[in-house]
């Protein structure tokens, strides 16, 4: 009960200096106390966090649900919900098929997903990998630890005689769907065996139950190769590998890397790319966006303005969140194209942000 | 007429000329009358409620059921890139799962519901049913992780060992050392589903009527004779009844079984080789479903997994049937 | 002694020996599991943990108090719907039986126990949640209702079946009407079988995750409106179980320790509460 009586002074302390006339910005205009969304799972430590301090800033509570990419799609398109999360670019059939007509993709962070293995006497960022050798590994063309191409890359490195056992996601994720694109676009043959999804036809072998399943299933499988997000890696202290970026330097997993990738010339206006294997010389290889989904035009005033004002806080204020929790928050061109998505939003036609 | 019970049909049958009255004709006031109706009209809630959920399937497969048709069941390819979808080794998942699963879960909980009845004294039998029930009510996902961290790495070892020694025998020629797969799903299958058949089988055996216990132990037969040649035969049918609802637990289990199962989409050779029931694939897959064509095959997954419940029940019925026919059956 | 005599003791004996290994399976699991919940889960229970308010990522503390609230609403809501279709539904097979009715129904629900949590969610999605235009609790528990029914309709129709006839008969032949003799004497002899059907039912309701994702769909805030979406103790679980931190990892075990004593609880009240009204 003591949380709510803060909660309540933080709620007057907001009216009071609301009505003494300072706008706090990113606030709703238009009186919405309440916000519902759904969606992507990786965002979803952050929002909480982001969300949380939203209410206490705004009084307004912001319901987010982590039901999956794909569930945050379907519930925007139903409209059963103001706004949706997603860690993959809506295809152009489901597109169509929103009810709300045009969606827009504002990202809000980028997230590095890192490669973690388990063998024996290699420590984190010790074993290096180019992309080639990876692919062929979830190809399963590379089924020893001790083979010639791994070792060409990793001198000195004492490689074991042990079997390489491939754990891959199980459940549909944005990971995979990030991983996968990042596959497709360093190995023809992976783009033509396999593809790039949330959910794919696997090659091999043990398919774990979300980030956490694939996380204690390498921990726990010697010879074990598998893809999680960064958080899941340090939270669990699995070692990870460097990996070779597009400009051939090995880097291990950070958020600087992450940040890198982000900050590429070629950002297209709606922001719907995919910045893996990014040609920034700092950049990690395999990072993603995860991007709001919000209906360019709007049928309610109020709601649509919220859900700006959210936005506009999300990719301003919110983003000092993101470090501390290990999202690599948005900077310079991102940031600015971002905020550019959130001035399209429109009601009856008139922009809602100016 | 030995051995036979003696009921409203065994009186009525053996006084000939004298028609039994039926149910229906025993409601003879406005009470009953009521009471029928309303008894009656929930019975009925439940088959509405179970024709509109295999309508609600039909409707959402009827994409998929286009597309694929019954090739759906016996394809070996689900890839969600090229929108090709077939069910065979989830099927097969499933169907050993709950298989291996059931197989060493109705002895042991039979055999504790047996020990809980009548080899334990009355004071000491809630402290064990008691938490036997709680187990029952523990999330899928606990079993799950406790699953995952506890139990699995001593299914490794044991596979391993297996491997080791009896490598040449198919069902142990996988690889053990993943510790995840088959065996891991089925024994954790085996865990959640015990509790459910030894607690209803529990109570079965309780209405046992003590006077027949009593009686066969009074013409000296060993307390093992009584329960077999009477408790048993007695209650026969309820214990079927539980090891259904256990059986659907084992069929319909989705997070506890996708957490330790493996969850790879291939046909399985050995015991140790992971792969996805039709619930764990649906269950994991769905949120992130993207486009139409994936989601209702998800849901023709989910109807074909409707349609093998309705077969084994139907398998169960005919068993039923066949124990029971030439004795008076207590049904019907 | 004769021969004979000494092998139906051996294997009296040797039953004996194997019923106790079949307990000892449980009895080993049973502990292993609730020994692992109450090991990981039970120092991090403190008052604040059962009354505060869930804090968000990275921050350690809150708790799970719209959860519980949530869960109690949803269930009961559900077990309101379920208890009476699922022992009327058995009384109807039972009492009143009709060759093929009684039969169908019965079949029907067994087949509705092997139908996976997440296509009943799915399922009370489109009957509820499309045609309401949103999330709520309600839709929860026609959730949890689906669920409950089969079990609560098969155990209570063994239950009944095990009702000896001579009882019925000897009521009806001191005149009291069919309905009377339902609700007095067949349902009273019977009560233990249909709780312990009524606590599983419920213990399973409790724990399912999978069908609150598209239904109750959970809230981070405090609710007790029965049309808007509501916040459950398994869903929480399973949020904090899947996600990246250790602080959530514990809090998880610990809402299962609680989830287990209301379990506990549950079934505890429950029984006493009947056996105060029946005449066992």
């Amino acid at each position: 009960m003591m949380k709510l009586t803060s909660m309540t002074a933080a709620l007057l302390f907001t009216a009071l200096s609301a009505a003494a006339g300072q706008a706090l910005a990113g606030c709703p205009t238009k009186g919405v106390k309440e916000l519902t969304g759904a969606g992507a799972t990786f965002p979803y430590p952050l929002y909480s966090k982001m969300f949380s301090e939203y209410d206490k800033a705004c009084g307004v509570k912001v319901n987010y649900q982590s039901i999956g990419s794909g569930g945050g799609i379907r519930q925007l398109s139903e409209m059963t919900v103001d706004f949706g999360a997603s860690d993959g670019i809506m295809e152009d059939k489901q597109k169509a098929d929103a009810k709300g007509g045009a969606v827009l993709h504002i990202p809000t962070v980028a997230g590095a997903t890192a490669v973690v293995i388990n063998l024996p006497g290699v420590k984190s960022g010790q074993l290096k990998l180019t992309p080639d050798v990876l692919a062929d590994i979830y190809l399963k063309k590379i089924t020893n630890w001790n083979d010639k191409r791994i070792a060409a890359v990793n001198a000195g490195v004492k490689l074991p005689d042990l079997t390489i056992a491939v754990v891959h996601r199980s459940d549909g994720s944005g990971t995979t769907f990030i991983f996968t694109n990042y596959l497709s676009k360093i190995s023809t043959e992976w783009k033509d065996k396999v593809g790039s999804s949330t959910s794919v036809n696997w090659p091999g072998d043990v398919g774990g139950k979300g980030n956490e399943g694939v996380a204690n299933s390498v921990k726990q499988i010697p010879g074990a190769i598998g893809y999680v997000e960064v958080a899941y890696a340090k939270q669990n202290k699995i070692p990870w590998v460097q990996l070779q970026n597009k400009a051939k330097k090995f880097l291990e997993p950070s958020l600087e890397g992450a940040e890198a990738a982000a900050e590429i010339p070629t950002l297209p206006d709606n922001m719907e790319v995919v910045i893996t294997d990014s040609a920034n010389p700092n950049a990690y290889p395999i990072t993603g966006f995860t991007w709001l989904l919000i209906y360019e035009n709007q049928a309610d005033a109020a709601k649509a303005d919220a859900v700006a004002q959210l936005a506009s806080w999300i990719i301003t204020d919110g983003q000092k969140f993101a470090a501390p929790l290990d999202y690599a928050p948005l900077k310079g061109v991102a940031q600015k194209k971002a905020m550019a998505l959130v001035k399209k939003i429109k009601v009856n036609g008139a922009l809602v942000m100016k | 007429m030995a051995g036979d019970e003696v009921t409203l049909e065994t009186l009525h049958r053996a006084l000939p000329g004298v028609k039994p009255v039926s149910a229906r004709r025993q409601v003879v006031n406005l009470g009953d009358r009521l009471f029928y109706i309303v008894a009656k009209s929930l019975a009925l809630l439940v088959i509405v409620l179970a024709l509109l959920l295999v309508a609600d399937l039909c409707r959402g497969a009827s994409e998929a059921i286009r597309q694929f048709g019954l090739k759906f069941l016996v394809g070996t390819t689900w890839d969600p890139v090229t929108h090709q979808f077939s069910t065979l080794p989830t099927v097969i998942g499933t169907l050993v799962k709950g298989f291996i699963a059931l197989l060493l879960a109705v002895p042991v909980s039979i055999g504790s519901a047996i020990f809980l009845t009548f080899y334990t004294p009355r004071w000491l039998r809630p402290v064990i049913s008691y938490p036997i029930e709680l187990l029952a009510g523990i999330p899928s996902i606990i079993f799950g992780m406790w699953a995952l961290f506890a139990m699995v790495p001593v299914i490794r070892v044991i596979q391993i060992w297996l491997k080791a020694h009896f490598g040449w025998f198919f069902l142990f020629d996988g690889p053990a050392v993943y510790g995840v797969g088959v065996l891991s799903g089925s024994i954790i299958l085996f865990i959640m589903i015990t509790p459910i058949i030894t607690a209803i089988s529990k109570e079965i055996l309780l209405t046992v009527p003590r006077a027949q216990i009593e009686g066969m132990l009074a013409l000296g037969s060993t307390q093992w004779e009584a329960i077999w040649k009477v408790a048993l035969p007695f209650s026969r049918i309820g214990l079927f009844g539980a090891v259904i609802l256990g059986l659907g637990r084992a069929v319909g289990e989705t997070m506890a079984v996708t957490m330790v199962g493996g969850n790879s989409f291939a046909m399985i050779h050995s015991l140790f080789d992971p792969v996805h029931s039709m619930a764990s694939q649906i269950a994991s897959e769905f949120s992130e479903a993207t486009y139409s064509l994936y989601v209702s095959s998800l849901i023709y997954a989910g109807l074909v997994l409707f349609g093998i419940t309705i077969l084994i029940s139907l398998m169960a019925q005919f068993l039923i049937w066949r124990i029971s026919k030439g004795k008076l059956a207590l049904l019907d | 002694m004769n021969r004979h005599f000494r092998f139906r003791k051996f294997v009296e004996w040797a039953n004996w020996v194997g019923m106790l290994c079949c307990i000892s399976v449980s009895v080993f699991f049973l502990v292993a599991i609730l020994g692992y919940v109450l090991v990981h889960g039970a120092s991090y229970i403190d008052w604040e943990f059962l009354t505060a308010m869930p804090v968000p990522a990275g921050e350690t503390g809150g708790g799970i108090a719209n959860a519980l609230v949530g869960s109690f609403l949803v269930v009961m809501v559900a077990s309101l719907m379920a208890l009476p279709i699922g022992i009327g539904a058995a009384i109807f097979i039972n009492e009143f039986p009709s060759h093929g009715f009684g039969r169908t129904v019965r079949f029907l629900a067994e087949v509705l126990t092997g139908v996976p949590s997440i296509v009943v969610g799915l399922f009370a999605y489109a009957l509820v949640v499309v045609p309401s235009g949103g999330f709520s609790a309600f839709s929860g528990s026609v959730a949890y209702a689906f669920i409950m029914v089969p079990i609560i309709l098969i155990t209570a129709h063994e239950a009944l079946r095990l009702v000896p006839d001579s009882l019925r008969e000897a009521s009806l032949a001191l005149g009291i009407p069919k309905w009377r003799t339902i609700m007095g004497v067949v349902l009273p002899v019977s009560s233990r079988a249909l709780i312990t059907g009524a606590v599983l039912a419920i213990s399973r309701a409790l724990g399912e995750a999978a069908p609150m994702l598209f239904t109750a769909f959970g809230n981070s805030f405090w609710n007790v409106n029965l049309t808007k979406p509501i916040a459950t103790v398994p869903l929480l679980i399973y949020t904090y179980a899947t996600g990246p931190y250790d602080d959530w990892h514990q809090k998880a075990w610990a809402a299962s320790f609680v989830l287990l004593v209301i379990v506990l609880l549950t079934s505890v009240l429950t029984r006493a509460f009947l056996r105060g009204n029946s005449d066992e």
